[in-house]
């Protein structure tokens, strides 16, 4: 009896639940919120441990938390993001793939102690999500970036760093920005950030696009798994919210990526 | 430990609310001037129970307190003890004017009630000679830098025993935030070159021989900056970094992958932009 009560209380429309969103494993008070901003309304969700986020089980430093998803393991994917539940600024990455596995690697900025998540899309329009509680210090997106404070960050605009591994695992770019990555939360600085960026392979073939928010770390660094061919060079090019460019070319030979 | 000489443990953990913060080495010595720490603990609760303890070993009060490094688990307790009898290098004392005071947010947050009144005292005794002596016992001190940027070792010449400080570990991996690794390497040659006879580490059990916590705290880090450098070179995010293995020969060394995991976030940013090529064609 008291199961059905339950199952009744569940298939109930109910005023104070918005969404059908399935219950949050994580148990967050602004799962139905971010599900609905996000996935949008009526979005078809579930949880699935087959998305693998992985961070470290300690955020040493806020303003850059290493946060990796791990969707290889299910076909036909064709987004991921992560989302930060109790971030002033949720949502630092949208990848959206082209001829790439399913695999996306960056530092965050965390507010607070916040559930972070991945989320990925299926080419029929599901979502699959999942994801972990992280505690931090407050601040991370409200603190004054270090080149902010050391003054030196438009010397180094635009320099980009990084290097194209293939091997039989696959291959991997690694992408680190000169950038402050102004969140628009820190005395009267104007939010600034890279914005958009496309990854093509010599043959002009998308392998990504991601679109990023202020909430990525200064200084972002990008991990993707883009499907190149043996010697193929990856090309990318980037934008920020000033219209400022980034371009260049990865040449291949950067050895093969180990496998942990 | 020896005569008239005491080490009071630490948890060999990270700061946490079940310890109070109390992770760190402190000694204790006699002498006929009054009773000689090094480093004061994390708090003002902390530091006031070492004073009672102190007098209670020696029948003395605390004539001295030689803080090692800025860290709080170190430092936070001298706000037990006048500013007059807390000595510290001219270096260090700098650093804790410009940088002490911003550990207590996070030492507040982690610790709670543990760390009510406690407020950082500035040193009012400034350590420029490389010998002290107080009632009859001399005291080596050594200004070294590496796990920060002004270490200070105690050699209590009396029963050759080294207070390291956070310049060596034992059984528990070393933390980095501020470490210059080449110059924590030099430090340890001279602590190894000393004539002492066992060695209080900063954090871990006591090392009752002279090498054996130096040679661990080296053999940690040497592995951790070749391991993370090649890390870096194999296209391993940072992620992948702190989940790497990690070798047997570390499986004593307690809260080990915490402390990898840390590091990375402290070091693998500047090994990117040493490793890594320019490619945006300016």
């Amino acid at each position: 009896m008291k199961r059905i009560a339950a199952a009744l209380a569940l298939a109930a429309p109910s005023a104070a639940v918005a969404g059908p969103f399935p219950a949050d494993p994580l148990n967050s008070p602004m799962w139905e919120f971010v599900a609905d901003k996000y996935l949008g309304e009526g979005a078809a969700v579930r949880f699935d441990p087959r998305v693998k986020v992985t961070f470290p089980e300690v955020a040493e430093n806020q303003r850059v938390f290493p946060v990796q998803v791990d969707a290889r393991g299910i076909a036909d994917v064709a987004r991921v993001m992560i989302l930060i539940d109790l971030n002033p600024i949720q949502l630092p990455i949208d990848y959206r793939l082209g001829d790439a596995e399913a695999f996306v690697s960056t530092r965050v900025k965390l507010d607070q102690r916040t559930p972070v998540r991945g989320l990925v899309q299926l080419k029929d329009g599901t979502w699959l999500a999942s994801g972990g509680w992280i505690d931090a210090a407050g601040g991370g997106c409200s603190a004054p970036p270090v080149s902010r404070v050391k003054g030196d960050w438009a010397q180094h605009l635009g320099e980009v760093r990084g290097r194209l591994w293939s091997g039989a695992s696959g291959a991997r770019v690694q992408l680190a920005f000169r950038h402050p990555m102004d969140t628009g939360l820190v005395d009267n600085i104007a939010i600034y950030h890279i914005d958009d960026l496309r990854l093509t392979a010599a043959d002009g073939r998308m392998l990504g696009e991601v679109k990023m928010q202020a909430a990525v770390a200064e200084d972002p660094v990008l991990a993707l798994m883009p499907r190149t061919r043996p010697g193929e060079a990856v090309r990318f090019a980037g934008r920020d919210t000033n219209g400022v460019e980034f371009a260049g070319t990865l040449e291949a030979g950067g050895g093969a990526v180990a496998s942990r | 430990m020896a005569d008239r000489a005491w080490v009071i443990r630490g948890a060999d953990t990270y700061i946490a609310r079940d310890n109070g913060g109390a992770v760190a080495n402190i000694a204790l010595f006699a002498t006929e001037a009054g009773a000689v720490l090094v480093d004061a603990g994390p708090s003002l609760r902390y530091g006031q129970a070492l004073a009672k303890l102190a007098r209670e070993l020696t029948g003395e009060p605390v004539a001295r307190v030689y803080l090692t490094h800025l860290h709080p688990d170190h430092t936070y307790g001298d706000a037990a003890f006048a500013p007059g009898t807390i000595a510290a290098t001219p270096a260090l004392a700098a650093e804790l004017k410009r940088e002490g005071p911003g550990f207590s947010d996070g030492m507040y947050r982690i610790l709670g009630d543990w760390m009510r009144g406690t407020e950082l005292h500035m040193p009012g005794h400034a350590v420029t000679a490389e010998r002290e002596t107080l009632g009859g016992r001399s005291f080596r001190l050594l200004a070294l830098s590496g796990h920060s940027a002004s270490d200070l070792a105690v050699l209590d010449e009396r029963t050759g025993t080294l207070v390291a400080g956070d310049l060596v570990f034992h059984d528990r991996a070393p933390t980095t935030p501020h470490a210059d690794l080449p110059k924590w390497r030099a430090a340890l040659d001279t602590l190894k070159g000393l004539s002492h006879r066992r060695v209080v580490p900063g954090h871990g059990p006591l090392d009752p021989t002279p090498a054996a916590a130096i040679d661990q705290t080296r053999d940690w880090l040497d592995w951790l900056e070749g391991a993370l450098t090649a890390a870096v070179r194999d296209g391993l995010d940072m992620v992948d970094a702190g989940l790497m293995p990690i070798p047997d020969r570390f499986a004593r060394l307690k809260v080990a992958r915490y402390e990898l995991q840390r590091s990375v976030a402290h070091l693998y940013p500047a090994l990117e932009a040493r490793e890594w090529p320019r490619v945006d064609g300016r």
